[in-house]
């Protein structure tokens, strides 16, 4: 346990660096912009004399290091900053938009978790018949397909051919939303005993779960099979068999545990697919979150509101991979914690 | 004389071994698929003008003649709204992604590779946290949001587009060489390089990269498919190509537009660009059957 605490610790330190080092790079990026800021945000037609005022209040006169001091200070404070194009306060978009996103990034996680390891499974217990062969093809095409077309095709398909899953929006217009607790609609439904919404804000997050799921879920398939269908061939596995223990608890028992590690070390990089393509996906099913009010930030050239964005997805990113981190080093004893892995 | 013969007999083994890795590649009916499928992209790309029906539906066209047509025996795969053909924009739009993946990949590959190799022959040195350190944080945060970030922030170009994605994309490469160099610097080959006084670029270059690249060229082939699916995605939401560039990712948020009655115009950019993907992925997949790399 004291071991568990220590890798924590170690880790948390080490996101810390990480984060000021992504703040800086991102606050470079931003910075090197060609062209003036504030005249962007103001628009063509703002008197000089505004657009200057503007540069004193983000002290873009100032050198790159001093600007970046003062936006820290700010951040360090939950301050990100006003929003350039909209005037608001970033941090507070920031808490209005976030739970959205984090519910969608939660249920594709789930996803992509369950089906994923589920068609491996399958793949791997079938290896080599017409089901593996079938899941095989299927998770190919997942991995090929970008999410945003993923996304197009289950709106052409089940909101205009078929008509039954709604495409737009978490809650149907006309239901009351249940009194904010954690934001997360589906768990503030279940907490308020509001099973209709919940049902219906389910409905809602269906497709541009999947969509996002859809990619990353295959891969995980992929990666569950190969590795069932290598540990299959240990002698570990000979040896039980010729114990006489049933197939079925061989699999659940002693198969599939270690075949799951390889899943979940990559689990960490695929969730990074899911928040990344979550700004197209969110865009195109109008999903009220931080990805497409980070997306509309970034088509708007809305310097404040891109920095705070993609810092805050930097943390998320970091939490799943220290999460994933701990989850392996429970599955396979032999990972020592404290040792560096080399696949963050 | 003797120098002669001996390289000779050095073209005939790596004749040779490149005949048997051939031969471990083609037995592959999948790689195989791959591979047809490179040439076939490669051919009605590299001759677009020539092989496409309507060549000038590539750049500023205009005919509301043959607007929004279905798709027919005059166009294959119809018009889109300007009545351009979605066909000839798919050759074009396939060209524009396969320039993309390979100018990325040459943008980073040498970069990451040396700083990989730096990195990991200066194990424990300042060199290496600095290098190292770096790529943790680039990595820290998920590539289509960097890329998308950079983007943002530049003027949306294609250019521009190729940039950010290498930006986002090279910290893998240092990390796989830096993997490998880690474990090969205490080897035999390299001591013995290190004691008869062979330079740092030799032992660098000619010792210890010859034995990665069966990795890099793996990671290449797979790769590919990978930037050509985070540039449609960046062309997608309009911070990539800018039209009338045909391009695939934002020729599937024009047609988008059109659903569900004129599905032609974004469906058969979808199918291009999950063709191309899929090539690619197959084709990396069979080079790393046949090179024998780890999964991952």
């Amino acid at each position: 346990m004291g071991k568990t605490i220590k890798f924590i610790a170690k880790r948390l330190a080490f996101s810390v660096f990480v984060l000021v080092g992504l703040s800086i790079l991102i606050f470079v990026i931003a910075r090197v912009m060609p062209g003036n800021p504030a005249r962007m945000a103001l628009g063509a037609r703002a008197p000089e004399w505004v657009v200057e005022r503007l540069r004193e209040e983000m002290h873009l006169n100032e050198p790159l290091y001093v600007q970046y001091y003062y936006w820290a200070k700010g951040a360090l404070h939950g301050n990100f900053g006003i929003s350039l194009v909209t005037r608001r306060s970033v941090a507070n978009d920031i808490k209005a938009f976030f739970p959205a996103s984090l519910e969608l990034a939660l249920y594709a996680g789930i996803f992509m978790g369950i089906i994923g390891i589920v068609l491996g499974t399958i793949s791997g217990w079938y290896a080599n018949t017409w089901v593996d062969n079938l899941v095989r093809i299927i998770s190919y095409m997942g991995i090929v397909t970008p999410s945003f077309v993923f996304a197009i095709f289950f709106v052409l398909i089940f909101s205009y051919v078929l008509e039954i899953l709604p495409t737009i929006g978490r809650l149907t217009p006309g239901v009351v939303p249940p009194p904010s607790v954690t934001g997360v609609i589906t768990f503030d439904a279940l907490i308020t005993g509001r099973f209709d919404v919940f049902f219906d804000a389910l409905k809602h997050l269906l497709l541009p779960a999947i969509s996002l799921a859809m990619g990353p879920l295959s891969q995980e398939a992929r990666i569950t099979r190969a590795s069932l269908v290598d540990n299959v061939q240990k002698d570990y596995i000979a040896s039980e068999r010729s114990c006489g223990i049933p197939e079925r608890t061989i699999m659940f028992k002693y198969l599939l545990k270690p075949s799951l590690i390889p899943t979940i070390t990559i689990y960490g990089l695929d969730f990074a697919s899911i928040l990344g393509n979550a700004f197209l996906v969110e865009l195109i099913f109008n999903w009220p979150g931080l990805s497409r009010y980070g997306m509309n930030a970034m088509l708007q050239k809305d310097l404040n509101a891109i920095t705070a964005v993609v810092l805050v997805l930097g943390l998320v990113f970091i939490i799943a991979n220290i999460v994933v981190d701990l989850t392996v080093g429970y599955l396979d004893p032999r990972i020592g914690l404290g040792t560096e892995r080399s696949s963050e | 004389m003797q120098k002669k013969s001996l390289t000779q007999e050095e073209l005939s083994r790596r004749w040779e071994n490149i005949r048997r890795n051939w031969y471990k590649f083609s037995r592959n009916p999948l790689s195989i698929t791959g591979l047809v499928m490179i040439c076939i992209i490669l051919f009605f790309t590299i001759f677009a003008p020539f092989v496409s029906p309507y060549p000038e539906s590539a750049g500023k066209f205009i005919n509301f003649y043959e607007a929004s047509q279905p798709p027919s025996l005059n166009h294959l795969c119809g018009t889109d709204a300007f009545g351009r053909d979605i066909l000839t924009r798919i050759f074009f739009g396939c060209r524009y992604s396969l320039i993309m993946g390979v100018t990325v990949l040459l943008l980073i590959v040498p970069v990451g590779v040396v700083l990989g190799l730096i990195a990991g022959y200066h194990k424990g040195s300042w060199l290496e946290i600095v290098i190292m350190r770096t790529t943790d944080i680039f990595i820290a945060v998920p590539p289509l949001i960097l890329a998308l970030a950079v983007c943002s922030v530049l003027t949306p170009s294609i250019f521009n587009a190729m940039l950010a994605i290498s930006i986002a994309w090279w910290p893998w490469y240092t990390r796989l060489v830096y993997g490998i160099v880690s474990s090969l610097k205490e080897e035999f080959f390299v001591k013995s390089a290190e004691v008869t006084g062979a330079s740092k670029i030799h032992i660098l270059f000619r010792e210890i990269l010859l034995n990665c690249i069966s990795p890099i060229l793996t990671k290449m082939s797979l790769d590919m498919g990978w930037i050509i699916l985070i540039g449609s995605s960046l062309s997608f939401v309009g911070l990539g190509a800018q039209p009338p560039t045909p391009d695939l990712g934002s020729m599937v948020a024009d047609g988008s537009k059109y659903l569900p009655d004129q599905w032609w115009i974004s469906v058969f950019p979808a199918f291009a660009i999950m063709l191309i993907v899929l090539s690619f992925n197959l084709f990396g997949d069979g080079i790393r059957d046949t090179l024998g790399v780890e999964r991952g």
